[in-house]
């Protein structure tokens, strides 16, 4: 297939099990070179044992995983040209810092020297120099972070991979990292697969997001793309928040498809491959792409009852029952820039959407 | 920045803070009986004279000492020489001693090893099974062991059976009998702290070192033996130091050539031929050695235990 040379891994039909349990269900991507590629998914999607297939961890059950056109799913983890940032980091906690990121320079033969070399100029980049010295349990997490980082990128990988590398962070700290990790790996131009199961860490971090559930690859994408076009039901409910809507399809006609919801609410919508007239499917509308007001706006506009408004720091959040109908929250930004309205609770409202803001589902 | 985050020692509470001395009181009287008092004897014993019959004259005197590493002659008249005899006996003890623990080492390292890697549930039993024959005394299993080792034994009949060799193996009343008994005696001290320490030891090292390019072999020297040396070294201190001291597998399986310190000691003080001071600073003498063994250890061991 694709053996072009701008693919750094390519995973081929790869399927893994344990016993009767199979953990991944035949996936094939492709993951160009240079990018900052994140496997997404809840615990147990099987995003942490593709990334462990591709370090050589993990057998590969059926199908294949090629490294730059060349097949390494029989090779073992020490002969194949990737390094991993463990979750918990895994120094080495009876070497130094230095010693720690010299590791893997000198088990690739490399003379004492230059592993040396190679290791100051890799604590320099993360900021650690005056470190080298100190052995791992005297480094804050963060800091033993940085170091599992550098000692990943020492030998020069082709790839990068990191499993979850920031959940034993705090969120400042998290944040804080995140830039950094992505200026690396802009500044050192290797491949990044990322594992994370925080869906805000994947979009701001990635070019491409992978998002993986029960073992199957969901949906591949830009952030953008994954978070304003969600193909299903799991990946527009896992990333961000959404109103999930079930509705039934009325019409179909020129691409748009006219669904109600329950009481006399209609919407027009997207039209998705596989919906037919009278299909329940359902519908994902994103919060803030919603607005609140006394009148019915332009285009669609439903009738409701303020349930409840809940504070949230950055934005307000109101839940409003529509009239014989479901439930929606709207999220209304903690400005005074706009003719942006509050409601009380009980007010009767209309609830309108920006064009295009509800998106039809294929299950 | 500052300095040390999560030390991880264990935190001392103050619970039993005002009792402590009562508290401690039962180990204090045990360890006084029991121990210091009586190598408080055994070291005044050696520092007085011999009674013929067994026992001792009450008289200061440092003629067990001086017996120990000099050769007077037969009438103690003579020029001093240096006395081999015993220093031989304490060095071929060290050299049994040193080889049994050896050999505890290669084949404890790899069954802890394995014991420590197998699922949760199953490590109790593996850990059971181990002990399994230190239920029957000590006696018995180097007497056994006799039986096994000898040359019309099923250990010969079997090598014999398969083909290995065409005559009997002569195994018993040699040093390597000697060494295999002590192995026998003291291999569950080796494979229990070893375990205790492979079951702690986070198995994503030698991940992470696979991971930077080692091999399997460099990945055991590199990560996994600094990571559980305190584990090793405590198991061949509990090897190493009663195999020096035994004298039930000399006796029973060396035959009378060869001799350790054990059995010089415990004939000392058995029956009338006996020399009580003699024994007691052959006592004393070996357990200074074994102190400073000890010591060396400890050192080592804080060394590779710190940060």
């Amino acid at each position: 297939m694709t053996k072009a040379k701008n693919v750094a891994v390519e995973v081929q039909s790869a399927v893994k099990r344990y016993g009767s349990f199979t953990a991944l269900k035949t996936i094939s991507l492709a993951i160009q070179d240079n990018e900052f590629f994140t496997l997404l998914g809840p615990s147990g999607c099987g995003k942490t044992t593709l990334l462990r297939m591709i370090a050589g961890f993990e057998t590969v059950s059926e199908g294949a995983i090629y490294l730059y056109g060349e097949e390494i799913a029989k090779l073992p983890p020490n002969k194949r040209p990737v390094n991993t940032v463990f979750q918990n980091y895994a120094l080495f906690p009876q070497m130094s810092i230095e010693e720690n990121v010299m590791f893997g320079v000198e088990m690739r033969g490399k003379s004492k020297a230059e592993a040396r070399k190679r290791a100051g100029e890799m604590l320099e980049l993360v900021q650690l120099t005056q470190f080298a010295n100190r052995k791992p349990s005297q480094l804050s997490g963060g800091q033993q972070q940085r170091v599992a980082l550098a000692r990943a990128l020492a030998p020069e990988p082709k790839v990068l991979l990191l499993d979850e590398p920031l959940s034993a962070l705090d969120l400042k700290l998290r944040q804080a990292m995140r830039f950094e990790l992505k200026e690396i790996q802009r500044e050192t131009g290797i491949t990044f697969i990322f594992v994370t199961h925080d869906q805000e860490e994947a979009l701001t971090m990635s070019d491409r997001i992978a998002v993986m559930s029960a073992g199957e690859l969901q949906q591949l994408g830009a952030a953008q793309e994954i978070y304003e076009r969600p193909h299903n039901m799991f990946v527009a409910d896992f990333i961000g928040e959404t109103n999930l809507l079930e509705v039934s399809v009325d019409e179909l006609n020129n691409g748009r498809a006219t669904c109600h919801l329950g009481g006399s609410h209609a919407l027009t919508c997207n039209e998705v491959a596989g919906v037919n007239v009278g299909s329940k499917v359902h519908l994902s509308i994103r919060p803030e792409r919603l607005f609140l007001s006394e009148t019915p706006a332009e285009g669609e506009s439903l009738a409701g009852v303020v349930k409840d408004n809940i504070y949230i720091g950055t934005d307000i959040q109101t839940i409003v029952d529509l009239n014989q109908g479901p439930q929606m929250v709207v999220r209304t930004s903690n400005s005074d820039r706009g003719n942006k309205r509050i409601f009380e609770s009980g007010a009767s409202v209309f609830v309108n959407m920006e064009m295009g803001a509800a998106r039809l589902l294929a299950d | 920045m500052a300095g040390g985050a999560a030390s991880g020692g264990s935190a001392q509470t103050d619970t039993f803070k005002e009792s402590r001395t009562w508290l401690l009181m039962p180990s204090w009287l045990v360890l006084g009986f029991f121990i210091l008092i009586p190598v408080l004897m055994m070291l005044l014993y050696s520092f007085l004279t011999k009674e013929f019959r067994g026992g001792v004259i009450w008289e200061f005197s440092l003629s067990a000492y001086d017996q120990f590493f000099f050769d007077r002659g037969l009438f103690g008249d003579e020029e001093p020489s240096i006395e081999w005899t015993y220093i031989n006996i304490f060095w071929r003890s060290i050299w049994q001693a040193g080889a049994a623990t050896i050999l505890s080492l290669l084949i404890g390292f790899p069954t802890a090893y394995f014991i420590a890697t197998r699922p949760a549930e199953s490590r109790q039993m593996w850990v059971f099974l181990v002990t399994i024959p230190y239920w029957v005394n000590l006696l018995i299993r180097t007497i056994s062991m006799k039986f096994l080792l000898r040359d019309q034994g099923p250990l010969n009949d079997f090598l014999m059976a398969i083909g290995f060799v065409d005559s009997p193996v002569h195994i018993i009343n040699t040093d390597f009998a000697v060494q295999l008994g002590l192995f026998y005696s003291y291999l569950p001290f080796m494979v229990l702290p070893i375990y205790a320490a492979v079951e702690r030891y986070n198995f994503s090292l030698s991940e992470a070192a696979a991971d930077l390019y080692a091999t399997k072999w460099q990945t055991l020297r590199k990560v996994l033996l600094p990571a559980v040396k305190p584990g090793v070294i405590a198991g061949c201190i509990l090897v190493f130091v009663p195999s020096l001291g035994s004298f039930l597998a000399p006796d029973l399986l060396g035959g009378a050539k060869n001799f350790m310190i054990g059995s010089l000691i415990e004939e000392q003080f058995k029956g009338n031929a006996g020399n009580w001071p003699f024994g007691a600073a052959a006592s004393m003498i070996l357990l200074s050695l074994v102190m400073v063994i000890l010591m060396i250890s400890a050192r080592k061991s804080n060394k590779g235990g710190e940060g």
